[in-house]
């Protein structure tokens, strides 16, 4: 189905919209990928420099705040002390998986942004096949946290990768099915064309069950608290990167930061309009819904409790799934029977079914739905 | 298709985030079940009561600290009256209320430090934790300016306190009240019906009522299972006759009730502190009492209700200056012998969870 021309493809697509673009240039690949790169590495810093800041804000205290100006180089300093730090070898460990699973966890983390759009045109390979790659690649993380966690020869490594396959199995299926909803209003599987379709109204006005979703089921899938299971410090230590130190930890670490861009990204591109927006320039729209989401992200994770496995397990299976359907049915009737453009008075319908879904979720997982007893 | 499992053994501790000190437990696991428990003691042994028998009367008062050492106020308390009782020392009363309102100001930080710790338990991300340490620090900042000391303050002497009250401490302690009252309402308006927490601590690890009154269990545990038991009703020290406080139960035993029975204490705490701050009289704080107490040959015991149940000292005498023999009851311990019974059938989530609950301090447990 992904043949070779693909980009060849979406540049005729593309054409009427952004004439000059320079897709079909080499030196655009090359340009592109080491802009993108050194975004994610530099995105990677500020996430975790605005983490550190806000959940201490939230927490009563002041965080970082002597490094550099209001504490910004800490984390320069904190990367420093990593790649000199001598990286340990468990005696038990499987070294080649050892060493490669911090590269396999990180890698397809960049290469997740080869297809988000940071203006109209402006991204690195338009696929038509846009969010079916942003799934795919974004799952091979996966893979690199698990062989981390087989590989170290550590019981609590090994219970975290467990735990974070079954989440990320249970919680593909609801996102996959909230991004549905996405394909459906937009009708194409292009990121740009997704943005493009947003101009009217940004799609969680129009759609607010499936940005819920996305938003708890990329939580999930990407170890954001009150789904950081597979790390969950209070009880498995650090989870599958115990054994992991220096510049093997510092990989895991760029890599899960590095995939809290890609969610926000996602769900800033799928739901909050990419990089649409009036006035700015519209990469700094993208960065400020980007950071928009980052921030809701924080807030969770310095608010909630931690779910427990099987209630993890409960909220994808019992809740999430049946209420994507629901999104995802409701969607393609009112796409089929409005088929040039929604009328805007499905918003407050659309909003009413999913206050109505999420209420009576919450009901019943008070009343113990959310238990399962093995 | 069966695949074959086998159970595998996971050392939790003694040295973890989440055993409150040095505790280790053994489990078992089936997967993510824990199928048995066994709970590791005595990696804080100190020996305390050995050395109680090396020092004189006076001189075991800064060993007590060094028990529950985030309720210490309390331990000073128990050892005085129980050698009190034995030497038959009366104390003045301005030295009472001081005791009560210490030991109330003491519960309060003891139960915020157990709330914010099992709160960071269920992986509520250092927040509220941090939340009840800012208010802690305001109880600790009195303390500081009660006795000079912030965690191991000894303040309690055989016939009374050792310094009265500076004159800035009641105008504080005042101002405190209503602030404290304000703050426990934001912890419950943050996550008191907070639906994760409701499924991760309602119904788990519940303790049934019997086996609690079996094992000797006492304070927020026991008072979890809705027993209502506390010493400072039930068999009343110092003036604690003399104030108007409930005694909170909780329904059935579990994570929930332990927490709720903790955070509604701290409210009872506030209305003991605030009648006494009004009734407490002007006088002496210490009576006079030798240097070297020798209380006559024999043997008392005394309990006081602690943050973590009741504590309770036995000491016997021989007529010399120091203690023949001083017996403590480490509430802490006497509550983990039901650990085991609780855990096994939960996950290791619960576990970490319901050991949380039971706001052990590792000081206590070893002695």
């Amino acid at each position: 189905m992904v043949g070779p021309n693909i980009t060849v493809d979406a540049l005729r697509h593309l054409a009427p919209v952004a004439p000059d673009w320079p897709g079909n240039e080499w030196w655009h690949w090359l340009v592109f990928t080491v802009i993108l790169i050194v975004f994610i590495l530099v995105m990677v810093i500020i996430f975790i420099y605005l983490e550190r800041r806000i959940i201490a804000w939230f927490a009563a205290r002041i965080g970082p705040n002597r490094t550099g100006p209001f504490g910004f180089f800490q984390n320069i300093a904190a990367a420093l002390k990593l790649l000199l730090k001598e990286g340990v070898n468990p005696t038990n460990a499987d070294i080649l998986i050892f060493w490669l699973a911090p590269i396999v966890n990180f890698a397809p983390v960049i290469a997740v942004f080869a297809v988000v759009p940071f203006q109209n045109g402006a991204l690195l390979a338009d696929l038509n096949v846009g969010i079916l790659f942003v799934i795919a690649i974004g799952s091979i993380s996966t893979i690199g946290v698990f062989m981390a966690g087989w590989s170290s020869g550590n019981k609590y490594s090994m219970l975290g990768a467990m735990r974070m396959i079954a989440a990320v199995v249970s919680y593909e299926i609801p996102v996959v099915l909230a991004l549905a909803g996405v394909v459906v209003l937009a009708g194409s599987l292009s990121l740009n064309d997704i943005v493009i379709a947003q101009e009217r109204v940004p799609f969680i006005v129009l759609q607010p069950l499936g940005f819920l979703l996305l938003f708890v089921g990329g939580c999930a899938e990407i170890n954001r608290s009150p789904f950081d299971l597979m790390e969950a410090d209070s009880e498995l230590v650090a989870g599958f990167h115990t054994e992991y130190s220096g510049i093997k930890w510092a990989m895991f670490f760029l890599g899960e930061f590095g995939e809290m861009v890609v969610m926000s990204t996602l769900i800033a591109t799928l739901f909050l309009g990419g990089w649409q927006g009036p006035g700015l320039p519209p990469w700094l729209w993208l960065l400020i819904k980007i950071f928009i989401v980052d921030f809701i992200m924080i807030w969770t994770r310095a608010t909630l409790p931690r779910v427990r496995i099987d209630q993890l397990m409960a909220l994808a299976w019992k809740f999430m799934f049946p209420l994507a359907l629901v999104n995802l049915i409701i969607t393609a009737i009112q796409v089929l029977a409005w088929p040039d453009a929604l009328p805007l008075y499905v918003i407050p319908i659309n909003w009413a079914i999913t206050v109505v879904l999420v209420l009576l979720g919450s009901k019943l997982f008070k009343l113990g739905w959310g238990r399962v007893e093995v | 298709m069966q695949l074959r499992t086998e159970p595998f053994v996971l050392n939790i501790g003694p040295v973890h985030p989440s055993t409150h000190g040095v505790f280790r437990m053994r489990a078992t696991l089936d997967g993510e079940v824990v199928v048995d428990l066994e709970p590791v003691f005595g990696y804080l042994h100190r020996g305390i009561e050995k050395l109680a028998e090396e020092r004189t009367y006076g001189g075991v008062i800064p060993l007590t600290d060094r028990l529950d050492y985030v309720a210490s106020i309390t331990n000073n308390l128990a050892y005085v009256l129980a050698v009190e009782k034995l030497a038959g020392i009366s104390v003045p009363e301005r030295a009472e209320y001081i005791r009560v309102i210490t030991s109330e100001m003491q519960r309060i930080a003891a139960h915020l430090v157990s709330v914010g710790s099992f709160l960071n338990d269920a992986g509520a991300y250092f927040t509220p934790f941090l939340y009840m340490y800012r208010e802690r620090e305001n109880i600790v900042d009195l303390f500081d300016m009660l006795c000079g000391q912030r965690l191991l303050y000894s303040y309690m002497r055989i016939g009374g306190v050792s310094q009265d009250l500076p004159d800035e401490f009641l105008p504080a302690l005042r101002k405190f009240i209503p602030h404290m009252r304000t703050r426990i309402d934001e912890y419950d308006w943050l996550l008191k019906e907070n639906e994760i927490l409701l499924a991760r601590a309602k119904g788990v690890g519940i303790l049934p009522r019997e086996t609690a009154i079996n094992i000797g269990a006492s304070g927020p545990v026991l008072r979890g299972c809705g027993v209502k038991w506390d010493i400072r009703k039930a068999d009343p020290y110092s003036v604690y006759d003399r104030f108007e406080f409930d005694i909170p139960t909780g329904i059935q035993g579990d994570c929930y009730d332990r927490y709720r029975v903790r955070v509604e204490e701290m409210r009872q705490s506030l209305r003991i502190i605030e009648q006494a701050v009004e009734q407490i009289p002007p006088g002496e704080v210490r009576s006079d009492v030798p240097q070297l107490v020798r209380p006559p040959a024999g043997e008392a015991y005394a309990h006081v209700e602690g943050a973590t149940g009741e504590v309770g000292f036995h000491v016997v005498s021989d007529g010399s200056i120091a203690p023949y023999r001083c017996h403590i009851r480490a509430p802490s311990l006497m509550n983990l012998t039901a650990l085991k019974d609780m855990i096994v059938g939960w996950k290791i989530q619960d576990l970490i969870l319901i050991f949380g609950s039971f706001a052990i301090t590792m000081g206590e447990v070893d002695r």
